[in-house]
């Protein structure tokens, strides 16, 4: 027996009849995508991952353009003439299309932006999950599904019912996502009245109309699936506030692996399955990093309603206190005479814009012998190592970037803590506070530190969980008021020996 | 392929997953997810089969469509990431 009857012969009654080549060929996909992630281990071998993914990538799109490519059907022999050159153009036309729309994203997006664009191509994702399975639904027997009679398998019944609910679902949530990230819509949680009834119902609505769909492959029971999942997506995401935005990105990027799964069994295709579980752990295990660096459960987030339950908190006590404030020539001085400066960066410095004023700061301190260290929470960003990003593209060494629980024991060797665009993540009483709603989230240890220099825009306004900080009233904290990008400039100016 | 075969690929691909993610640095959980984001539209291969296959003409415009925004993902997503990267630098000494 040769070769190709031994894997034909393995192949089994469900799924395409695939060329065994074919399907070695989407295994060798399948490891590259494995070694893509592999190389994320490190910023050394990053790249060379990255050009991995891409390999596999066009090792299965090739493959499937040779043994799935548009055929032409003579009439007069009653038989496929060959490959079909007009429908050939059209795949690579969208193919082109997508490819130039894909790269022009790419190179304009900003860096404070890349949550948006995540969010933007999980919504893809769903939705060409979505135009699969309702292509394979219409076209069955074209996909290897379905008997002669038009009778899709059972198997492939639930899977294609799983694909389309999973795929609509990552489509309207990344939707509403988007809009929240990218300010179209309102970033505080909205509150339906018995959200958790409808979510539910339609939720069990979607398990039971996928079980039907076994028996009674009407058009109504696939639609409705679809329908209805598309409802449940802005339903769940709708309720949960701005700052849990890094969960729901990480949770629509497990979705989106799911889904792809989902169709790579429909296709019976080894890349597919694959790809769609490791991108589905991914997303799986970011979400849970970020939820346990918030030390909310996943089932709170998911539930709603973070940004509404704080505000009410922070309307209690106002009472004033004393502080000390500070200015630009005062923290230069402070700075230029530490041994160690440890610069803890938050969204806030993002949103002014002052990564590159930070860095040149950085480099006159270290310039002066002081030694410089980047702290960053993990939720500092708007998602998982958005900060990194940041602080990378205003060309910060990545080896002076260090994760909390790395550098948090060095805040009490720190002379100077410089908290900039932060807040709830300095906030000691996550420690000692049981009534704070932000107990027993990890924070940094800013006040271990021997100075603590605090840019904030005003004593008015207070972090994402509406809780005021005891370290803008201790005795070593000098509280630098103004805009981050500004204070940081006039830092820069004074170390330079300008000041006035 | 029969159901249990694929079943067994799926599991083991999550477990290697499982452990794959772990091992990436947080400093690189953006790039991690926009290669993520561009890996998983391998869903590609279902908008082609689509587009190709002769038989219905929405199934076909729903896969061609479905390959505009797969390829988006893909060069997009590989692009964005490769971008990211090369910020990465380290220290010089």
């Amino acid at each position: 027996m040769d070769f190709q009857s031994i894997l034909s012969a393995a192949t089994g009654e469900h799924g395409l009849a695939v060329n065994p080549w074919a399907a070695i060929a989407y295994l060798v996909a399948g490891v590259l995508f494995i070694l893509s992630l592999r190389g994320l281990s490190s910023p050394a071998t990053a790249q060379a991952g990255n050009r991995f993914g891409m390999m596999g990538m066009t090792i299965a799109v090739v493959t499937t353009l040779l043994t799935h490519a548009p055929m032409k059907f003579g009439d007069a022999t009653n038989s496929y003439t060959g490959v079909d050159p007009v429908g050939l153009i059209e795949i690579l036309a969208a193919i082109g299309i997508g490819a130039v729309i894909g790269i022009v994203m790419a190179r304009r997006i900003a860096m404070t932006a890349m949550p948006q664009l995540v969010a933007a191509f999980h919504s893809l994702v769903g939705l060409a999950a979505v135009a699969v399975a309702a292509a394979a639904y219409l076209n069955p027997q074209a996909f290897g599904i379905a008997d002669a009679a038009g009778q899709i398998f059972t198997v492939s019944r639930i899977e294609m019912g799983l694909g389309i609910a999973i795929g609509a679902i990552t489509f309207s949530g990344s939707v509403i996502a988007f809009l929240k990230l990218n300010g179209n819509m309102s970033g505080a949680a909205i509150m339906l009245p018995g959200r958790h009834i409808i979510n539910l119902g339609t939720l069990a609505a979607i398990i039971g109309l996928v079980a039907y769909f076994t028996v009674d492959q009407s058009p109504w029971v696939f639609w409705t699936i679809t329908g209805l999942s598309f409802l449940i997506g802005f339903l769940l995401i709708i309720p949960i506030g701005g700052a849990d935005m890094p969960v729901v990105v990480s949770m629509l990027n497990s979705y989106s692996g799911w889904a792809a799964a989902a169709m790579g069994f429909t296709l019976g295709n080894t890349a597919m399955i694959i790809t769609g579980a490791l991108v589905g752990s991914s997303g799986a295990i970011l979400s849970y990093i970020m939820c346990r660096a918030m030390n909310r459960s996943f089932i709170s987030v998911i539930a709603g309603g973070f940004g509404a339950d704080a505000s009410a908190a922070s309307s209690g006590s106002t009472e004033q206190r004393p502080w000390k404030p500070g200015s630009a020539d005062d923290a230069a001085f402070l700075m230029s005479q530490a041994d160690t400066v440890i610069i803890v960066p938050g969204y806030g410095m993002a949103v002014a814009q002052a990564q590159h004023a930070l860095r040149e700061m950085g480099d006159l301190l270290k310039k002066e012998g002081v030694t410089v260290k980047y702290a960053i929470h993990p939720v500092a960003g708007r998602m998982p190592g958005h900060m990194n990003v940041l602080l990378a593209e205003a060309n910060v060494p990545y080896d002076e970037v260090f994760e909390l629980e790395d550098i948090n024991g060095e805040f009490a060797q720190a002379d100077v803590a410089f908290v900039i665009g932060a807040n709830d993540v300095t906030n000691p009483s996550a420690k000692t506070d049981k009534t704070s709603p932000i107990y027993g989230m990890p924070v940094l240890d800013v006040e271990k530190a021997k100075t603590v220099l605090f840019v904030k825009r005003s004593m008015g306004g207070v972090g994402y969980a509406g809780v005021d900080n005891d370290v803008f009233y201790m005795d070593q904290t000098m509280m630098l008021l103004g805009d981050a990008k500004k204070m940081t400039d006039d830092i820069v100016k004074a170390l330079n020996g300008g000041g006035h | 392929m029969d159901f249990i075969a694929i079943f067994s690929i799926f599991v083991l691909a999550c477990f290697v997953g499982y452990f794959v993610v772990w091992s990436v640095t947080p400093a690189l959980h953006t790039p991690l997810m926009s290669v993520t984001n561009a890996i998983s539209s391998v869903i590609i291969v279902g908008a082609l089969i689509a587009s190709a296959a002769a038989g219905s003409a929405s199934s076909k415009w729903l896969g061609l469509a479905a390959v505009v925004m797969a390829s988006i993902n893909i060069f997009g997503g590989f692009a964005v990431t490769a971008r990211m990267l090369a910020m990465y630098k380290k220290k010089e000494r």
